[in-house]
């Protein structure tokens, strides 16, 4: 007789061996090297200090802002229960405004969309908007092995893009430079600069400027990310604070998006609250500066050939998980990196992955599954600051839990750990293996030899809390047998 | 009122002193205090490191551990916050349905101290003498999960002889996590150091918080630097009185020569 399991087929993850979203090393090995960083710690206590308290403030303006945060997090359940029929609707819309769209299963056939378009068009050179999308899924790499060089134009992205560095915050890219290192870069990259250049902002706002300008004037294909899209009439839209995406997206002939198929809204009534909640929580503004909207292609202005690629690359993978798939309401506004207390102190390259901090930790492991991000679910304290912050209250800290059992319940052979997490639930789940196991651990007073704490020299897993912390030497007697002697029971 | 004390494992094994404060206060404030034998763990430790199947069980001898009991109280911010946000789910994905509910029933009776205290009983100035300069650690789980707000600040208030010394960064979590402490332990120890470098910021003898469990992490710290900054759990505050001054809820640190002599009962 053949069993035949009717049950769900495994939906397939992000790809390996291309794009950003795998580390080479675990979290606690990478996060080492970061914590012994002094400028990088230096520079992120500054900036997420400094954005923590600003949007602290805006936020608090806002006499209905938990009634908008519970919208959010109303219209993004209601829209991913129904994302299929969404999807559909916004390529009819998309298609009959005069747009093309493509549908890229993962990061590998939206490299090749991208390339192929750009190739058609015959240039060697495209500028682009920033966007996580297409940092998620390694383009500039592709499209320099096709021959053809993205010039990264957020003045953040151009930084990390000139210092051959990568980005280490979503919204903030260069969070880990300050303006001295901001500074020797352009000297040693742009070659026009005027070598007498100081670290005042303004004057290395200005050097970005001229260095940019020349490549919009000349640009003929622009590449975008997008932070919405509305189905019902097609919009794309994409919010900024410095302008240069919109150069990107009104000069060229030829534009490209590349959108994560969970950033649809339905409507325009949906966007209104996103765009109330993204600047408070991103920038600490109360509105960005830039919101471009785009419909298809209007004759005589703007881009004349748009394309619309929509990207999986695990995200249905992530839908179908029932717990996890409250990451894909995402906004990318970073209001919980800049409040966690593990990304403050080791960056955003120590997650290994385009999506750093509390989201990336419950994102990333889910897009490329959990075993190729094994230690990130366990990069948190579980401290909550996150779940408080966040713009559409993804319960943060209850799905990096999850994750942690589907990491477990995924392994194949018992792991040590995993022995003695069961010994120990064998023990204490009976009242009486549970006191004996007391017991026996009040005879590790023995090894304190009559002194308070215990000695720091532990083998492991102890000396991974004693190589930091003492540990007291443990009572003779628990507060429940000694309860138990005095009270007779 | 009869009070069923749940100490929790790592007050029970680690430092009984605070669960017997609790006691003796509760005591003092009139109120009949049990301890349920069977008691052992609420299972965070095991849910929070993903062996959430291996947690039921344990569970499980929680719910039959305090059956019946017309209220529970617990010197932990942590484990309340387990007991209300994960036990029942925990049960019900085991298929333990009735447990379950049972489970959601007795975490509706469940509450950590400061919270009992101040909105069960109604007390802010429980009696306590405590002649030292303190400084307040609000610990993540009772300050987000719980939401204990600025109760345990308005009991120590009220507490004659206490200098209260406001935390710099209070609501920065001191990096313990249960098992983050060791799986990222590096991390752990620049979160530690920050919160210790605003605990002896306020030149406090004490730092308290409703946790034993961050109290352990920030203790064993200040101990590591022999700072002379010790750590006292908010029931251990709140027992003492000027006439009562008994050993096991002295002003002594947490980590005394008195545990390892054994003499604390």
């Amino acid at each position: 007789m053949t069993v035949v399991d009717l049950g769900m087929p495994t939906l397939p993850h992000a790809p390996r061996g291309v794009g950003h979203l795998r580390g080479n090393r675990p979290f606690p090995d990478a996060a080492r090297d970061a914590l012994r960083d002094g400028q990088l710690r230096a520079n992120l206590g500054h900036a997420t200090s400094t954005i923590r308290a600003k949007r602290a403030a805006v936020v608090a303006e806002v006499p209905d802002w938990e009634q908008l945060r519970a919208a959010g997090k109303a219209i993004k359940a209601a829209t991913m229960a129904r994302l299929d029929a969404h999807l559909e609707e916004l390529e009819r819309q998309v298609t009959a405004r005069g747009g093309t769209v493509h549908w890229a299963r993962d990061a590998i056939e939206a490299n090749a969309i991208v390339t192929e378009l750009v190739r058609a068009t015959g240039v060697h050179e495209v500028v682009k908007v920033k966007s996580m999308a297409t940092q998620e899924i390694g383009l500039n790499e592709a499209l320099e092995a096709a021959g053809i060089t993205a010039h990264e134009t957020d003045l953040a992205e151009l930084i990390v893009q000139l210092g051959h560095d990568q980005p280490s915050h979503i919204l903030v890219p260069a969070i880990h430079k300050n303006r001295a290192e901001i500074r020797e870069i352009f000297l040693r990259t742009m070659p026009e600069v005027d070598p007498g250049l100081s670290d005042d902002p303004r004057e290395l706002a200005m050097a970005a400027r001229a260095h940019l300008r020349e490549r919009f004037l000349r640009a003929e294909v622009a590449i975008s990310g997008a932070n919405f899209a509305v189905a019902e009439t097609g919009t794309l839209a994409v919010v900024e604070s410095e302008g240069n995406g919109r150069m990107c997206l009104t000069l060229p002939r030829t534009l490209i998006t590349v959108m994560g198929i969970e950033k649809l809204v339905p409507s325009w009534r949906d966007l209104e609250v996103f765009l109330q909640l993204l600047p408070r929580s991103s920038t600490g503004e109360r509105m960005n500066p830039y919101t471009s909207l785009w419909t298809g292609v209007t004759p005589g202005d703007g881009p004349q050939d748009f394309h619309l690629v929509l990207l999986d690359n695990g995200r249905t993978a992530t839908l179908a998980d029932e717990v996890g798939r409250e990451a894909l309401h995402c906004i990318r506004c970073s209001a919980c990196l800049n409040v966690c207390p593990v990304y403050e102190r080791t960056g955003g390259h120590a997650y290994g992955s385009v999506y750093p901090g509390p989201i990336g930790a419950v994102l990333s492991p889910q897009l490329t599954g959990v075993e190729d991000n094994a230690s990130l679910p366990y990069a948190s304290s579980l401290c909550g600051a996150c779940y408080d912050v966040c713009p559409v209250a993804i319960d943060i800290p209850s799905i990096l839990v999850h994750l942690r059992a589907e990491h477990v319940e995924a392994q194949k052979h018992a792991t040590p750990e995993a022995v003695a997490f069961r010994v120990l639930a064998k023990v204490m789940s009976h009242p009486r293996r549970w006191r004996m196991a007391q017991k026996a651990a009040g005879l590790g007073r023995l090894l304190a030899r009559g002194r308070p704490t215990m000695p720091a020299a532990l083998p492991p897993p102890a000396s991974r809390w004693t190589q930091s912390r003492d540990l007291p030497t443990p009572p003779k007697e628990t507060f429940t047998q000694a309860w138990a002697r005095e009270h007779g029971s | 009122m009869k009070v069923a004390l749940f100490a929790t494992c790592l007050v029970d094994t680690m430092v009984p002193q605070v669960a017997r404060a609790t006691a003796v206060l509760l005591e003092r404030l009139g109120h009949e205090v049990v301890v349920p034998p069977g008691q052992a763990c609420c299972g965070q430790m095991h849910v929070n490191t993903g062996y959430r199947r291996e947690a039921a069980p344990i569970v499980a001898n929680h719910v039959r551990a305090f059956r019946g009991a017309e209220a529970i109280v617990a010197p932990s911010g942590s484990c309340v916050a387990s007991i209300h946000h994960q036990q029942a789910d925990v049960l019900r994905r085991a298929g333990e349905h009735a447990l379950a509910d049972e489970a959601a029933s007795l975490a509706e009776r469940t509450y950590e101290l400061s919270q009992f205290l101040v909105d069960v009983l109604g007390v802010t100035d429980v009696g306590a003498y405590y002649p030292h300069r303190v400084t307040y650690h609000p610990t993540c789980h009772s300050l987000r999960l719980l939401r204990v707000g600025d109760r345990p600040l308005r009991l120590l208030r009220a507490v004659r002889g206490l200098e209260l010394a406001e935390l710099p960064g209070a609501d920065q979590c001191c990096g313990f996590g249960g098992t983050f402490a060791v799986k990222n332990a590096d991390t752990s120890t620049a979160m530690l150091t920050d919160k210790m470098a605003n605990v002896l910021s306020t030149h406090a003898e004490v730092c308290t918080a409703g946790d034993a469990s961050c109290l352990l992490h920030i203790g064993g710290g200040l101990s590591r630097m022999r700072s002379g900054t010790r750590t006292v759990h908010l029931a251990e505050i709140l027992a003492s009185t000027e006439e009562a001054v008994q050993p096991d809820q002295s002003t002594r640190p947490a980590i005394s020569a008195v545990n390892a002599e054994g003499t604390t009962s």
